[in-house]
């Protein structure tokens, strides 16, 4: 108790930026009114809409109040002291690289930093600040969805502990984006404080990486590029847990029982979950990026030289490209630097193996697949010490809402399966496995190039090269909001699937062909097993797409739809895919097809609209079926 | 000659009606009594004066047998260099420059501490030319032949075409000192006026040569040296014996200037008639009209004068294709594109500058210097920027870093009273203790105004007004004035630096005033950052200054110099290090020169800076007047 007080109450000196001249959160409000960029903004907007600047100015300045932080340290403190009792009570432990929060604490003296924390939970956040504080480092300031300030009492909270808000959606409002943008880049160009925000722009509710969000990255990476400072470090933060908090919560939004709105009461009322066990949390901060050495090279001219910098400009094509790779740079670092627990590769091997699994096999089989995750690079946190089946059982302990150990046997924990109803049946078991998938998730994004050759091999039945490559680039685009590719370049990506599993001694690759080894063949079907319910999945939401004759229908439309089609296939028995019923990726597979040209997107004034190309989505399923060769429509697209 | 230095050396605060002229005697070193000069005042008409016959000799400050004057191996005259005396301390010699004689008792420990450098770690250079290391000269007889019969003065000595085959870059000294250039001139003419010019390149053509025109050999942009791959003969054209004042009007303030006049002898000449040109490039010792022209120079003083380009009235220029020349003298005119701006920045690819109508004024009646220190840069910008908004910059008005302050201060002599050095300490209590200063942020910028007496003393207080708003303090003349002595004898120190590991070198962009601030600072951190990433050892000297300042921008300069022992390649890393604050300058909105040229040192960023059809529009100019590439000096293009 007293040490918790203690350490809420320790002498706080954080090592801050080398240019820093201190100010307050006001002074940094006033700073951004009076911007040039700000003020050139309102005047253009009063003489567009004849209205006084002051009006406008008004405006902006409530835009500012319903954003802006006021970090103070009375609240960061008070954060600390509760956070620190409330972590206690739900972790077992909090695991940091050291040489991580060290390399961080240079680079945040040298020039303004970025921290890109990969996002799985509230407690992401939280959990970065307590981190900061603890090691007496300069607290960030955080961009933080504007629905928090729903919350009462807690939004302010947040407010004071270094949050700053933002609306979900403001494209369209030119005014809230120079006020927000310019409030960032001041933050950012004084130093004032580590910025920090989620790329991937929201609590990924399937564990999977999220496609990044690019809005605010070209942000923080314009006063680099303005030369307005001379570097920007971006530090890619992987933060994984052992147990995800809102697993369940996330399982029930995935199938459709809408999330509950941020409210203190619902707060208050998840405190029951402080009598639960989450495990431990693993947080990897990684090698700070200089967004100088990226952009060397990369645009060679600046262009920027020829109009005013504070003029908001688009983005050229060119630095648009740079936002985007340096985004996908960001993911894919946060990926190879999380932590995986057993438990995941638990996960992994129970899916292929439903509705029971014998333990020993069990055992065995995750023992198998950490070698495999580990030649592919994967981050497995296994003690050398720590057997197998300890490991295995503690998993089950701490997941025992997922899956419990029976007469040997490892069953989902699907309870009351046996006694309801057909429909009801299928969703308590689509939750079961919803929440398993989420573990097995984590290991997508570091299994995918090999498992896509496998995939590929399997389904061309060919061993010929460039046929193998063809299906593999028309995998690798139709999943591309699914796993995280770095732009335009599928064939490197090919090679590093073919690369690993020669590695593994799954294939043999030749010139020309690629042949899966006798040993070879276990590999290949595990890999595509574990992304078959990608592979099923985007089929039967194509399939229900194809029959949708609809002229033009919204998102949220839509999504009911698959459900039920889905739903009503798992019931009859003629699909095991569960996994279809995710809203997830019935929105992956929706905006797949957009991509491939296969469905029209159409901006409307309350959102998009969708109409589908039969012709085109048949023949994209054809495709899956290996019934017409791939590479045509590749080639055609390339 | 004595007087002048005297003078120099006796004068404490300026600020007196003749400390115009005695500046002028400043910089233009002493006045060797040339038994010339008198005829110099009757200024002939005459269209040659090599019309008799043999040439006359040269009777400029420079004499044609440049290395009996100057500095074969590094920069200036020869008895003016920085030397360590006998008790280890830092001496300037010889009695051209103020500093001349002093004892500079801190400048041994400023150049250890920001260098590391040693005085035990010396490096010598070769002692003299050697001769035998020199590329033979190349000279086809027949052409020989004809130009003997020109009687144009000539020579295929080793010495003076060595002389001719560089500038000052930092590589090209580093060459002299160890080693030897690839390709140099094979033959040095001395042409004594327009005529003798027409008839070099008339040859040139009939021979198919080679011409590279050589004014002042100041030049720290390679423009100076000889493509290595050229295989005709390369004829240097010195323009030094061209260096008569042809006539002087007086009603409409313009003079008549044969284009190889030193900087020096033009204002010492024209002084004689009561008028200047105001154009005084840091280089004006040794720098030539012709060089200023081919350039696009500009002067310290341009805020009054103008950079050249404001300056220059007429333009007569030999070229392959024949003379071109505008019909008449006037201040403007509407005929289409200027052609004195393919002339002005052409880096002698098109012809050579023979003679020009310069602007002229009244030389001033009253000069006086000033400095003021400021809190930091930021500041010190914010006021020169203010005071560019108000158009009121005195004729020079000059910003240093902290780091230059520094440096200057390192320079500064023994005091001779212990009053002075009372004061002295008075002064910095003042600025550091009482006002707050940080001694190791401020800056201070440098002044000099001009005119009458009366207009100056109102100038003055205009300005620094200004200043303090910026929470600029006054801090004396003395300051101002060492600030602008620095700039003449900085080239020297480069030769000190030298002798003990360090290299160095000074380049210089112009930028918007928005950006004045970025562009500083980042380009200094590049330039630390990179001698980390390229093993230098010792952190480098990285410092700035803002020199000019304009209604849209200012000119910025930086100094950068590194301790290289420990490196094997220095050359190449320095230069790796220059290129790649060129790009960060370019990166940071600021252009490839402001007024030192692009020669061969910058030719890649050219089509970046002036686009496709920018360079395109300059090869066909090229193409038209020199098809043959006569002119063949790979400058630019």
């Amino acid at each position: 108790m007293s040490s918790d007080l203690r350490y809420a109450m320790k002498c706080y000196t954080p090592v801050i930026y080398k240019g820093l001249s201190p100010c307050k959160p006001n002074a940094i409000k006033s700073a951004v009114l009076q911007s040039e960029q700000v003020q050139y903004v309102i005047k253009q907007l009063a003489k567009e809409m004849g209205e006084s600047p002051d009006i406008i100015q008004e405006e902006a300045t409530e835009i500012l109040d319903e954003m802006g932080h006021s970090m103070q340290l009375g609240a960061v403190r008070f954060f600390a002291f509760t956070l620190s009792k409330i972590f206690k009570q739900l972790f077992q432990r909090v695991c940091v690289n050291e040489e991580g929060m060290q390399r961080l604490q240079h680079a945040i003296q040298e020039h303004p930093v970025v921290l890109l924390p990969s996002h799985r939970s509230y407690v992401d956040f939280l959990m970065l600040s307590y981190l900061l504080y603890t090691y007496d480092l300069a607290l960030p300031v955080i961009a933080a969805g504007i629905d928090f300030l729903g919350m009462k009492i807690v939004g302010e909270l947040l407010r004071r502990a270094g949050a700053f808000f933002m609306r979900r959606s403001f494209g369209g409002n030119r005014l809230y984006w120079a006020v927000f943008a310019e409030y960032v880049k001041t933050m950012l160009r004084s130093g004032y404080a580590p910025i920090e925000f989620f790329l991937e722009g929201t609590r990924s509710r399937t564990a999977k990486t999220l496609t990044p969000k690019f809005g605010l990255l070209s942000i923080v990476m314009e006063p680099f590029l303005k030369r307005e400072v001379f570097d920007t470090y971006l530090v890619p933060i992987s933060i994984s847990y052992e147990r995800i908090l809102e697993e369940s919560l996330y399982a029930y939004e995935l199938l459709g029982v809408p999330k509950p709105k941020e409210s203190t009461s619902g707060l208050l009322k998840a405190r029951r979950i402080l009598s639960d066990n989450f495990g431990t949390i693993h947080i990897y901060v990684g090698q700070p990026v200089s967004l100088r050495t990226l952009a060397s090279g990369r645009i060679n001219r600046c262009p920027y030289n020829l109009v005013p910098r504070h003029l908001p400009q688009k983005p050229s094509e060119d630095i648009q490209e740079f936002v985007s790779d340096v985004a996908y740079k960001m993911e894919l670092l946060q990926i190879e630097n999380m932590v995986l627990s057993p438990w995941v590769l638990v996960a992994a091997v129970l899916l292929q193996n439903l509705p029971a699994m014998d333990f020993e096999l069990l055992i065995e089989k995750t023992l198998w697949l950490k070698g495999l995750t580990q030649t592919f690079g994967g981050f497995i946190e296994w003690p050398d010490n720590l057997c197998a089946r300890k490991a295995v059982l503690s998993g089950l302990t701490l997941h025992a809402n997922i899956a419990r150990l029976v007469d040997g046997h490892v069953v989902l924990n699907d309870k009351g399966v046996e006694d309801g109803a057909v429909g009801e049946i299928v969703f308590k078991r689509a939750l079961a496995i919803l929440m398993c998938a989420t573990y097995r998730n984590q290991l997508l994004n570091v299994f995918v190039r090999p498992s896509l050759v496998a995939v590929a091999l399997q389904m061309t039945r060919s061993f010929r090269k460039e046929e193998v490559y063809s299906c593999f680039s028309f995998l690798r685009d139709v999943f591309s909001d699914e796993f995280i590719f770095f732009p335009g370049i599928s064939l490197k990506d090919f090679e590093e699937g073919c690369f690993l599993l020669t590695k593994c001694d799954a294939i043999q690759t030749s010139q020309q062909e690629i042949y899966p080894t006798d040993k070879g063949s276990v590999i290949v079907s595990f890999l595509s097993a574990m992304f078959r319910p990608f592979v099923e999945g985007y089929q039967l939401i194509f399939r229900y797409l194809s029959k949708e004759t609809k002229e033009a229908f919204t998102e949220k439309q839509l999504i009911p739809g698959v459900r039920n089609f889905v739903f009503q296939l798992l019931e009859k028995g003629n699909t095991q895919c569960y996994e279809a019923l995710s809203s997830d990726m019935q929105k992956n597979a929706l905006a797949a097809l957009v991509q491939l040209g296969a469905v029209k997107k159409k901006k409307m004034s309350n959102g998009f609209t969708y109409s589908v190309n039969q012709e085109a989505v048949n023949k994209i399923l054809d495709m899956f079926d290996a019934r017409i060769p791939v590479q045509k429509p590749v080639a055609a697209r390339l | 000659m004595a007087a002048a230095a005297e003078e120099a050396a006796e004068s404490g605060g300026g600020g007196s009606p003749s400390s115009a002229r005695r500046r002028l005697r400043i910089i233009s070193g002493h006045l060797r009594g040339s038994p010339r000069a008198p005829e110099r005042e009757a200024l002939s008409l005459s269209p040659c004066k090599a019309q008799g016959g043999s040439a006359g000799p040269a009777s400029g400050s420079i004499p044609k047998k440049r290395q009996e004057l100057l500095k074969w191996n590094g920069w200036g005259y020869n008895d003016s260099k920085f030397i360590f005396n006998k008790k280890g301390q830092a001496e300037f010699t010889g009695k051209r420059y103020r500093l001349g004689g002093m004892v500079l008792p801190t400048f041994k420990e400023w150049i250890e501490k920001t260098f590391g450098a040693s005085l035990e770690h010396k490096t010598t250079s070769r002692a003299s030319l050697n001769v035998n290391d020199v590329p033979p000269s190349i000279v086809n007889e027949e052409f020989l032949q004809d130009l003997r019969a020109t009687k144009i003065s000539y020579s295929q000595d080793a010495e003076d075409r060595v002389f001719r085959a560089h500038g000052h870059c930092l590589h090209e000294i580093f060459v002299l000192r160890e080693g030897m250039f690839k390709r140099i001139p094979d033959i040095v003419v001395w042409p004594v006026c327009h005529e003798d010019v027409v008839k070099i390149v008339e040859l040139a053509c009939k021979h198919n040569l080679c011409i590279i025109p050589f004014g002042g050999g100041t030049s720290v942009s390679s423009a100076l040296e000889c493509p290595e791959e050229e295989k005709r003969t390369i004829v240097s054209l010195d323009t030094s014996q061209m260096n008569r004042i042809l006539w002087i009007d007086e009603k409409n303030l313009t003079a008549c200037v044969e284009a190889g006049i030193v900087g020096q002898d033009l204002e010492k000449q024209l002084a004689e008639s009561g008028f200047c040109t105001g154009h005084e490039p840091d280089s004006m010792e040794f720098s030539s009209l012709g060089g200023w022209v081919a350039t696009r120079a500009s002067g310290m003083k341009k805020n009054i004068y103008g950079n050249i380009e404001d300056l220059v009235i007429h333009i007569k220029m030999v070229t392959p294709r024949g003379i071109v020349e505008k019909n008449c003298q006037v201040p403007r005119m509407s005929t289409g594109p200027d052609i004195h701006h393919f002339i002005m920045g052409s880096e002698g690819t098109l012809g050579v500058v023979t003679e020009v109508t310069i602007k002229i004024r009244p030389v001033p009646e009253y000069q006086k210097y000033g400095s003021v220190v400021f809190p930091n840069f930021e500041r010190g910008v914010a006021c020169l920027r203010e005071v560019a908004k108000q158009r009121c910059a005195p004729a020079s008005i000059r910003l240093v870093d902290n780091a230059q302050f520094q440096f200057g201060h390192a320079l500064k002599p023994q005091v001779a009273s212990i009053f002075t050095s009372f004061l002295d300490g008075l002064k910095k209590f003042y600025i550091t203790k009482f006002k707050g200063f940080d001694p190791n942020i401020l800056c201070v910028a440098t002044l000099l105004f001009e005119g009458d007496r009366e207009k100056v003393l109102q100038h003055e207080k205009q300005v620094y007004d200004i200043a303090t708003k910026f929470g600029g303090l006054a801090a004396g003349e003395d300051n101002g004035q060492r600030g602008y002595m620095l700039t003449f004898v900085i080239a020297y120190i480069r030769d000190l630096g030298l002798d003990y590991y360090v290299i160095g070198e000074s380049f210089e962009t112009s930028v918007p005033w928005d950006r004045v601030l970025d562009l500083c600072r980042n380009v200094k951190e590049r330039i630390v950052r990179e001698c980390k990433e390229k093993g230098v050892q010792f952190a480098p000297l990285s410092t700035c200054r803002v020199t000019q300042t304009y209604d849209a921008g200012a000119c910025v300069y930086f100094y950068f110099a590194f301790n290289y022992r420990g490196i094997s390649d220095p050359i190449h890393v320095y230069e790796q290090i220059e290129r790649a604050a060129r790009e960060e300058i370019l990166a940071n909105g600021g252009s490839l020169s402001h007024h030192h040229g692009v020669g061969k040192l910058r030719k890649r960023w050219m089509k970046e800076s002036i686009s496709d059809v920018g360079l395109g529009m300059l090869r066909s100019v090229k193409e038209y007047v020199d098809p043959n590439n006569i002119f063949g000096n790979k400058n630019l293009l």
